[in-house]
């Protein structure tokens, strides 16, 4: 077919403004302003869909948001291929490709089209019943089939080149929807000066009047009228027309998630266009003016290609000037439909019969209809329609039965009456309440500071509406705080108005096991379907919804959920409010990931932090690993060197010379105050009154249970304040866990807390050489043994700037850790790299750290500790002050369990085979013998290959594990079993010698 | 402070300064009526105190420290950030010393360096609002978050401080292992600050 439909004269776009496009490599002709449901629609396309379960062949049903069928894949390039997109949504560019989805080999002949015939097998609940057994089957066989079979679209295979944006925003009154009820609220609210921010999905603002020609407002044209007043609050400082934007989502205290398309309706868009905006919006009052959705009948084979609803109809007319068929049938429940077939007969349409299941019709639009010539059946049903790839008949029946007549037809228009769409304010957390009278669902109890206006609130009639809406905005705007102002209200001098209907399924949706009358389009979801969900037991709509799936479609049920409900109730011949509403949840129309994610992708999916050597370490060839967000320099390989070859020739080095190592991402907190020292003595296990101003002490800080929380060196660097250092992973949570306590616990102390983590960078030099080195670049500081002991602090200044000089180690070596402020840090590295190499020294990474600090059986919390482990436990007893009488864990500690007999301690593990490296997590037991499965005495937490010992080493939490000093144990692994002997931690420089050598 | 603790020199030579490397000097940014400077190194203060030593401690600072939620107090080229009750965050643009100043205030406080904690970055320009909304949930609008304004939010996933010195300028300032992020952050965010 490619005769045109496009009607001259009628619609809004502009004849010569042609756009160009293919569905199905098949080249159209549109026009700009079009979407490409009309552009297919004016070229007398009415297939494009494979429906979901059936591959029953799908047309257009509706001109909106609400568009279950006509699902297509938009094809920019290869990596742009957007599945199920709606075709009624989609707008028109020149050059737009779209494909068919969920047909093979192509939409007219799709084998998948046997699933139709072959569905009895399909009913209902398959999924649940079918494929129970075997079970195995299920992960290998029905599952993988199921889902290659079903699903919809192809997903890209590409990465996704565009970008997006977010924006926060606050605004004092949000609009959403921009029909007349939206545009009339802004209006009111704007007027008062207050932020305002209008969103709605279509590319116009306009709503209903983009397809009612009955309207006249303020003396013009319903659309003109609208178009005038967006124009107008366009051009207001204090508001913000959002078009193309849908408020999806409705969360606590007013935030609105709204997705804006940026750019998926141009041609070529400027590559620094976002694709799409992410608008989270915090208002003080929300006015949802979501208007209503039409609803289908529901009988048989109403999917066919050309059924469709008959507001969809008169939209495609009158804007976009595009007749749907040459020769429709009206198939009725309300007066609505009436208005379609009217617009078509005058557009020079031929409209063969309204059927209206209503017995005596009566009223203007009714009256109007016969006027003109169109047949009216009163009390009558379109029981069926004829035609599979396109409606060609509708068959009328008397709806209590009798004689059947068959009517040539090309398009049917339907309509059961209008759903109200409360999915926002549902969203908001309001409770509907069902209206008898109208058979409605509307807005009944607030949970938020949100007004509900026009159809949405079952408000009909557009002058009603618009006096509703200005209310609201105006009620709005007072309750935000805004000014009265009294603009001039606008007038609706004509319009049109309906309501009513009929809910569930019509006389044609049968009663056998054949006849599909479509509730949930998307969803292959049928009246019989959901009969049978209430034979099956199902009572509450929840669970008729789960074992349907009828509303689980993207679409979300916009059309399906009322018949769906409707048939229930009847079925288990309760009243609709009895059988419940499902809740509506977000998204309202599928979201894209890319809106969610926004800027958050590649450098900016999460901060990578990086020390101030990072430069220099990437120079010198060092490789790195993730420490959290950090990177740091895992080990410095020269060349041919691998990991082994470079950590065993770190270790060595800093044993036997020195190395350097940048310890700066260790969390760093100045604990200031006249009771800094009082705070140290609750948050720690040890005494700290009496540390010496320019000493040092490691301290470990337990949790209120009794564990080992963090650990760290702590230099007192006056009476009344600590440098305090974390585990670099402790960084954050343990300046909390500090902060909750002060201010919770002990907020009469007089002390603070400043992290100073990056303030301070933190070089490392470690060996017999480390004085050596530092010394000849320090000033202020004596670095003698004797003036300088072993954890002893001092300050000064360092290659020209102010030090924070630590003597301390963490690898058993003479040892310093050089403070100076981050900006000094490379320079400084550089200085004291020069320095070293005049004494054999090396850079190390943190996999040389562990080793060494392994060899000396220093713990690394997190690592050898896992939340459940005492000071006891790792053979920290020292580290407890015996005399306090309080800090935080002291309670926890004496708990029996904690001191309890046979608890997991940590010790030291020796293979047999010296040559052997056990795994990390290895489970130990007592006896490898025994049945599995084994009892599991312990587990490996360190172990490493120690070249300066020249064997492996590990440490282990294992059950009574001090009292087992040499005895053997095993480490069952899937190829063997390895011997192990109990050893103490320490397995390098036993009395602590190289401390000072 | 720790003067005991710091026994004499063991060497008496002075050594030349090292240099100074501030993160991200001189990479400046524009966009669609936003520019992004990063700004130069300045001295930084994190100050506690409660408030009975607030008048001391704004005699000795040369400005009075703010009381007031989200507002901020600038004199000379010294702001000082209100972060809370008891918090100020204070920089000096002209290169005073602030801990120096604050050691002469007899009233009980913390006063903590910071100085190469912070990296500070200047968003200015008419899409400097949209700019940092990309990032950050606050109301910015020049009446919510006016001339003067500063607070302590997130920009992303990096904590930020916020502070606006002028109707078309921000001052964004992060820790320093957070500003590659924050900047770039702020380029993505500066592309579409024309909306």
């Amino acid at each position: 077919m490619s005769a045109s439909f496009r009607i001259s004269g009628k619609g809004r776009l502009t004849q010569a403004r042609t756009a160009r496009f293919t569905f199905d490599d098949k080249a159209y002709s549109g026009l700009a302003g079009d979407t490409l449901a009309s552009a297919l629609l004016a070229n007398g396309v009415h297939l494009v869909g494979r429906s979901f379960k059936y591959h029953r062949p799908r047309g257009i049903l509706s001109a909106g948001a609400e568009e279950p069928n006509a699902l297509v894949g938009i094809h920019r390039d290869a990596a742009r291929k957007t599945p199920n997109v709606r075709a009624t949504v989609q707008e028109l560019y020149d050059g737009l490709t779209a494909v068919s989805q969920n047909r093979w080999p192509s939409l007219s002949f799709d084998v998948g089209a046997v699933n139709d015939v072959a569905s009895p097998l399909f009913s209902a609940g398959f999924y649940y019943k079918t494929f129970m057994w075997p079970k195995a089957a299920w992960k290998s066989l029905y599952e993988p089939k199921i889902r290659a079979a079903a699903g919809l679209g192809v997903s890209p295979d590409l990465p996704d080149p565009d970008h997006y944006a977010a924006r926060f925003a606050h605004c004092e009154v949000l609009v959403l929807g921009g029909g007349a009820a939206g545009i009339a609220a802004a209006l009111a609210a704007a007027e008062t000066g207050l932020r305002v921010i209008l969103c709605d999905e279509q590319a116009e603002l306009g709503g209903a009047l983009r397809f009612e020609s009955g309207s006249t407002i303020d003396g013009r044209n319903g659309w003109d009228w609208a178009q005038a007043a967006i124009a107008r609050l366009v051009a207001m400082d204090n508001v913000r027309v959002l078009p193309r934007t849908t408020a999806f989502g409705y969360y606590a205290q007013n935030f609105v998630g709204l997705v804006e398309r940026v750019s998926d309706h141009l041609q070529s868009p400027d590559p620094d266009l976002p694709r799409e905006r992410l608008w989270q919006v915090r208002a003080k009052r929300v006015v949802i003016a979501t208007g209503a959705i039409e609803r289908h009948m529901v009988f048989a084979d109403n999917d066919r290609p050309g059924v469709m609803l008959a507001s969809a109809a008169r939209a495609y007319l009158n804007h976009y000037g595009v007749a749907v068929g040459r020769n429709v049938g009206v198939y009725t429940a309300n007066d609505s439909a009436y208005a379609a077939a009217i617009d078509l007969k005058k557009a020079g349409v031929n409209v063969a019969a309204i059927v209206d299941l209503r017995d005596n019709p009566a009223g203007s639009v009714i009256d109007e209809a016969r006027a003109l010539g169109i047949e009216i059946h009163g009390g009558r049903a379109v029981v069926r329609v004829g035609g599979k790839l396109r409606v060609n008949s509708m068959t009328v029946q008397p709806k209590n039965g009798g004689g059947e007549r068959t009517i040539p037809v090309d398009a049917v228009l339907m309509s059961a009456g209008w759903t109200p769409s409360v999915h926002l304010f549902s969203q908001s957390r309001g409770k509907v309440a069902f209206n008898d009278e109208v058979k409605r669902f509307l807005p009944g109890t607030y949970a938020q500071d949100c007004i509900s206006a026009g159809a949405c609130n079952g408000t009909d009639g557009l002058s009603a509406c618009l006096d509703e809406a200005y209310a609201a905005g105006a009620k709005a705007a007072k309750e935000a705080g805004g000014k009265a102002a009294k603009p001039a209200k606008p007038k609706v001098e004509a319009s049109e108005s309906w309501s009513r209907g009929m809910l569930g399924a019509a006389p044609g949706a049968g009663s056998g096991t054949t006849v599909k009358a479509f509730v949930d389009f998307q969803n292959d979801v049928t009246a019989k379907d959901i009969r049978q969900a209430v034979h099956e037991g199902m009572r509450s709509i929840e669970h008729v919804k789960r074992f349907t799936t009828n509303g689980m479609a993207t679409d979300q049920g916009k059309t399906s959920n009322m018949h769906g409900l409707a048939i229930a109730a009847d079925e288990l011949g309760k009243q609709i409010p009895e059988v419940g509403l499902t809740t509506f949840r977000a998204p309202y129309t599928p979201v894209t990931f890319g809106a969610i994610v926004g800027h958050a992708r590649g450098k900016l999916f999460d901060p990578t932090r990086r020390t101030t050597t990072h430069g220099w370490a990437e120079r010198n060839g060092a490789v790195f690993e993730d420490v959290g967000q950090w990177k740091r320099a895992w080990y410095f390989p020269k060349e041919g060197e691998d990991i082994h070859a470079s950590v065993n020739r770190e270790c060595v080095t800093v044993r036997k010379a020195a190395g350097l190592f940048d310890a700066s991402t260790l969390g760093k907190i100045e604990v200031v105050g006249p009771d800094a020292a009082k705070f140290m003595e609750l948050l720690y296990t040890n005494p700290w009154e009496k540390l010496e101003v320019g000493r040092c002490r490691y301290g470990v800080m337990l949790r209120e249970d009794g564990f080992i929380y963090d650990d760290g060196v702590v230099g007192r660097l006056a009476a009344d304040r600590f440098h305090v250092t974390t585990t670099t992973g402790g960084a954050a949570r343990v300046m909390n866990h500090m902060e909750d306590y002060l201010q919770t616990e002990f907020p009469d102390l007089n002390v603070w807390l400043t992290s100073i983590s990056e303030q301070w960078a933190v070089i490392a030099v470690q060996g017999p050489n480390s004085r050596k080195i530092i010394e000849p670049l320090v000033e202020g500081i004596d670095m003698s043994d004797a003036a300088m002991p072993h954890m002893s602090v001092r300050e000064g200044k360092i290659c020209g700037v102010p030090t924070r000089l630590f003597r301390m180690s963490f690898s058993g070596e003479r040892g310093f850790e050089v403070n100076v402020p981050a900006d000094y840090g490379e320079a400084v590295w550089e200085a004291l790299w020069a320095e070293g190499q005049k004494h054999g020294a090396c850079t190390y990474g943190t996999e040389t750290m562990h080793v060494l600090r392994a060899e000396k059986g220093y713990i690394i919390v997190g690592q050898d500790t896992d939340g459940t482990v005492t000071p006891n436990d790792a053979g920290l007893d020292w580290v407890v002050g015996k005399k306090k009488t309080d800090f935080v864990g002291i309670r926890g500690l004496r708990r029996p369990d904690l001191l309890a007999r046979g608890r997991k301690q940590l010790v030291g593990l020796k293979t047999k085979d010296p040559n052997t490296v056990l795994e990390e997590g290895a489970q130990i037991v007592a006896d490898p013998k025994q049945p599995i499965p084994m009892k599991m005495i312990g587990h490996v937490t360190s172990s490493y290959w120690s070249e300066n010992c020249g064997r492996s080493i590990a440490l282990a939490l294992v059950a009574g594990g001090r009292g087992r000093m040499g005895e053997t144990l095993y480490v069952p692994m899937p190829d063997r079993t390895i011997e192990v002997e109990i050893t103490g931690m320490v397995f390098f420089d036993e009395k602590g010698e190289h401390l000072n050598g | 402070m720790a003067k005991a603790a710091v026994k004499k020199a063991a060497s008496a030579q002075a050594v030349a300064s090292v240099e100074r490397r501030p993160a991200l000097a001189g990479n400046d940014v524009s966009g669609p009526n936003v520019k992004i400077t990063v700004l130069p190194p300045a001295e930084r203060l994190s100050l506690r105190a409660p408030e009975a030593s607030v008048a001391s401690l704004s005699r000795a600072l040369g400005l009075t420290l703010p009381q007031k939620p989200k507002t901020s107090a600038s004199k000379n080229g010294r702001t000082a950030l209100w972060l809370g009750p008891d918090e100020w965050f204070i920089f000096d643009e002209a290169g005073g010393d602030l801990l120096a100043d604050c050691a002469k205030a007899k009233a009980m406080h913390s006063a903590v360096g910071v100085s190469h904690r912070n990296v500070a970055f200047a968003v200015s320009g008419p899409g400097g609002e949209a700019t940092v909304s990309a990032g950050c949930p606050q109301d910015l609008s020049l009446d919510a978050f006016p001339v003067g304004a500063s607070t302590r939010t997130v920009f992303g996933k990096s904590e930020i401080l916020l502070y606006r010195p002028a109707a078309y300028t921000f001052r964004v300032e992060c820790w320093r292992s957070f500003s590659d992020y924050v900047f770039t952050f702020l380029k993505d965010a500066a592309r579409d600050a024309a909306v």
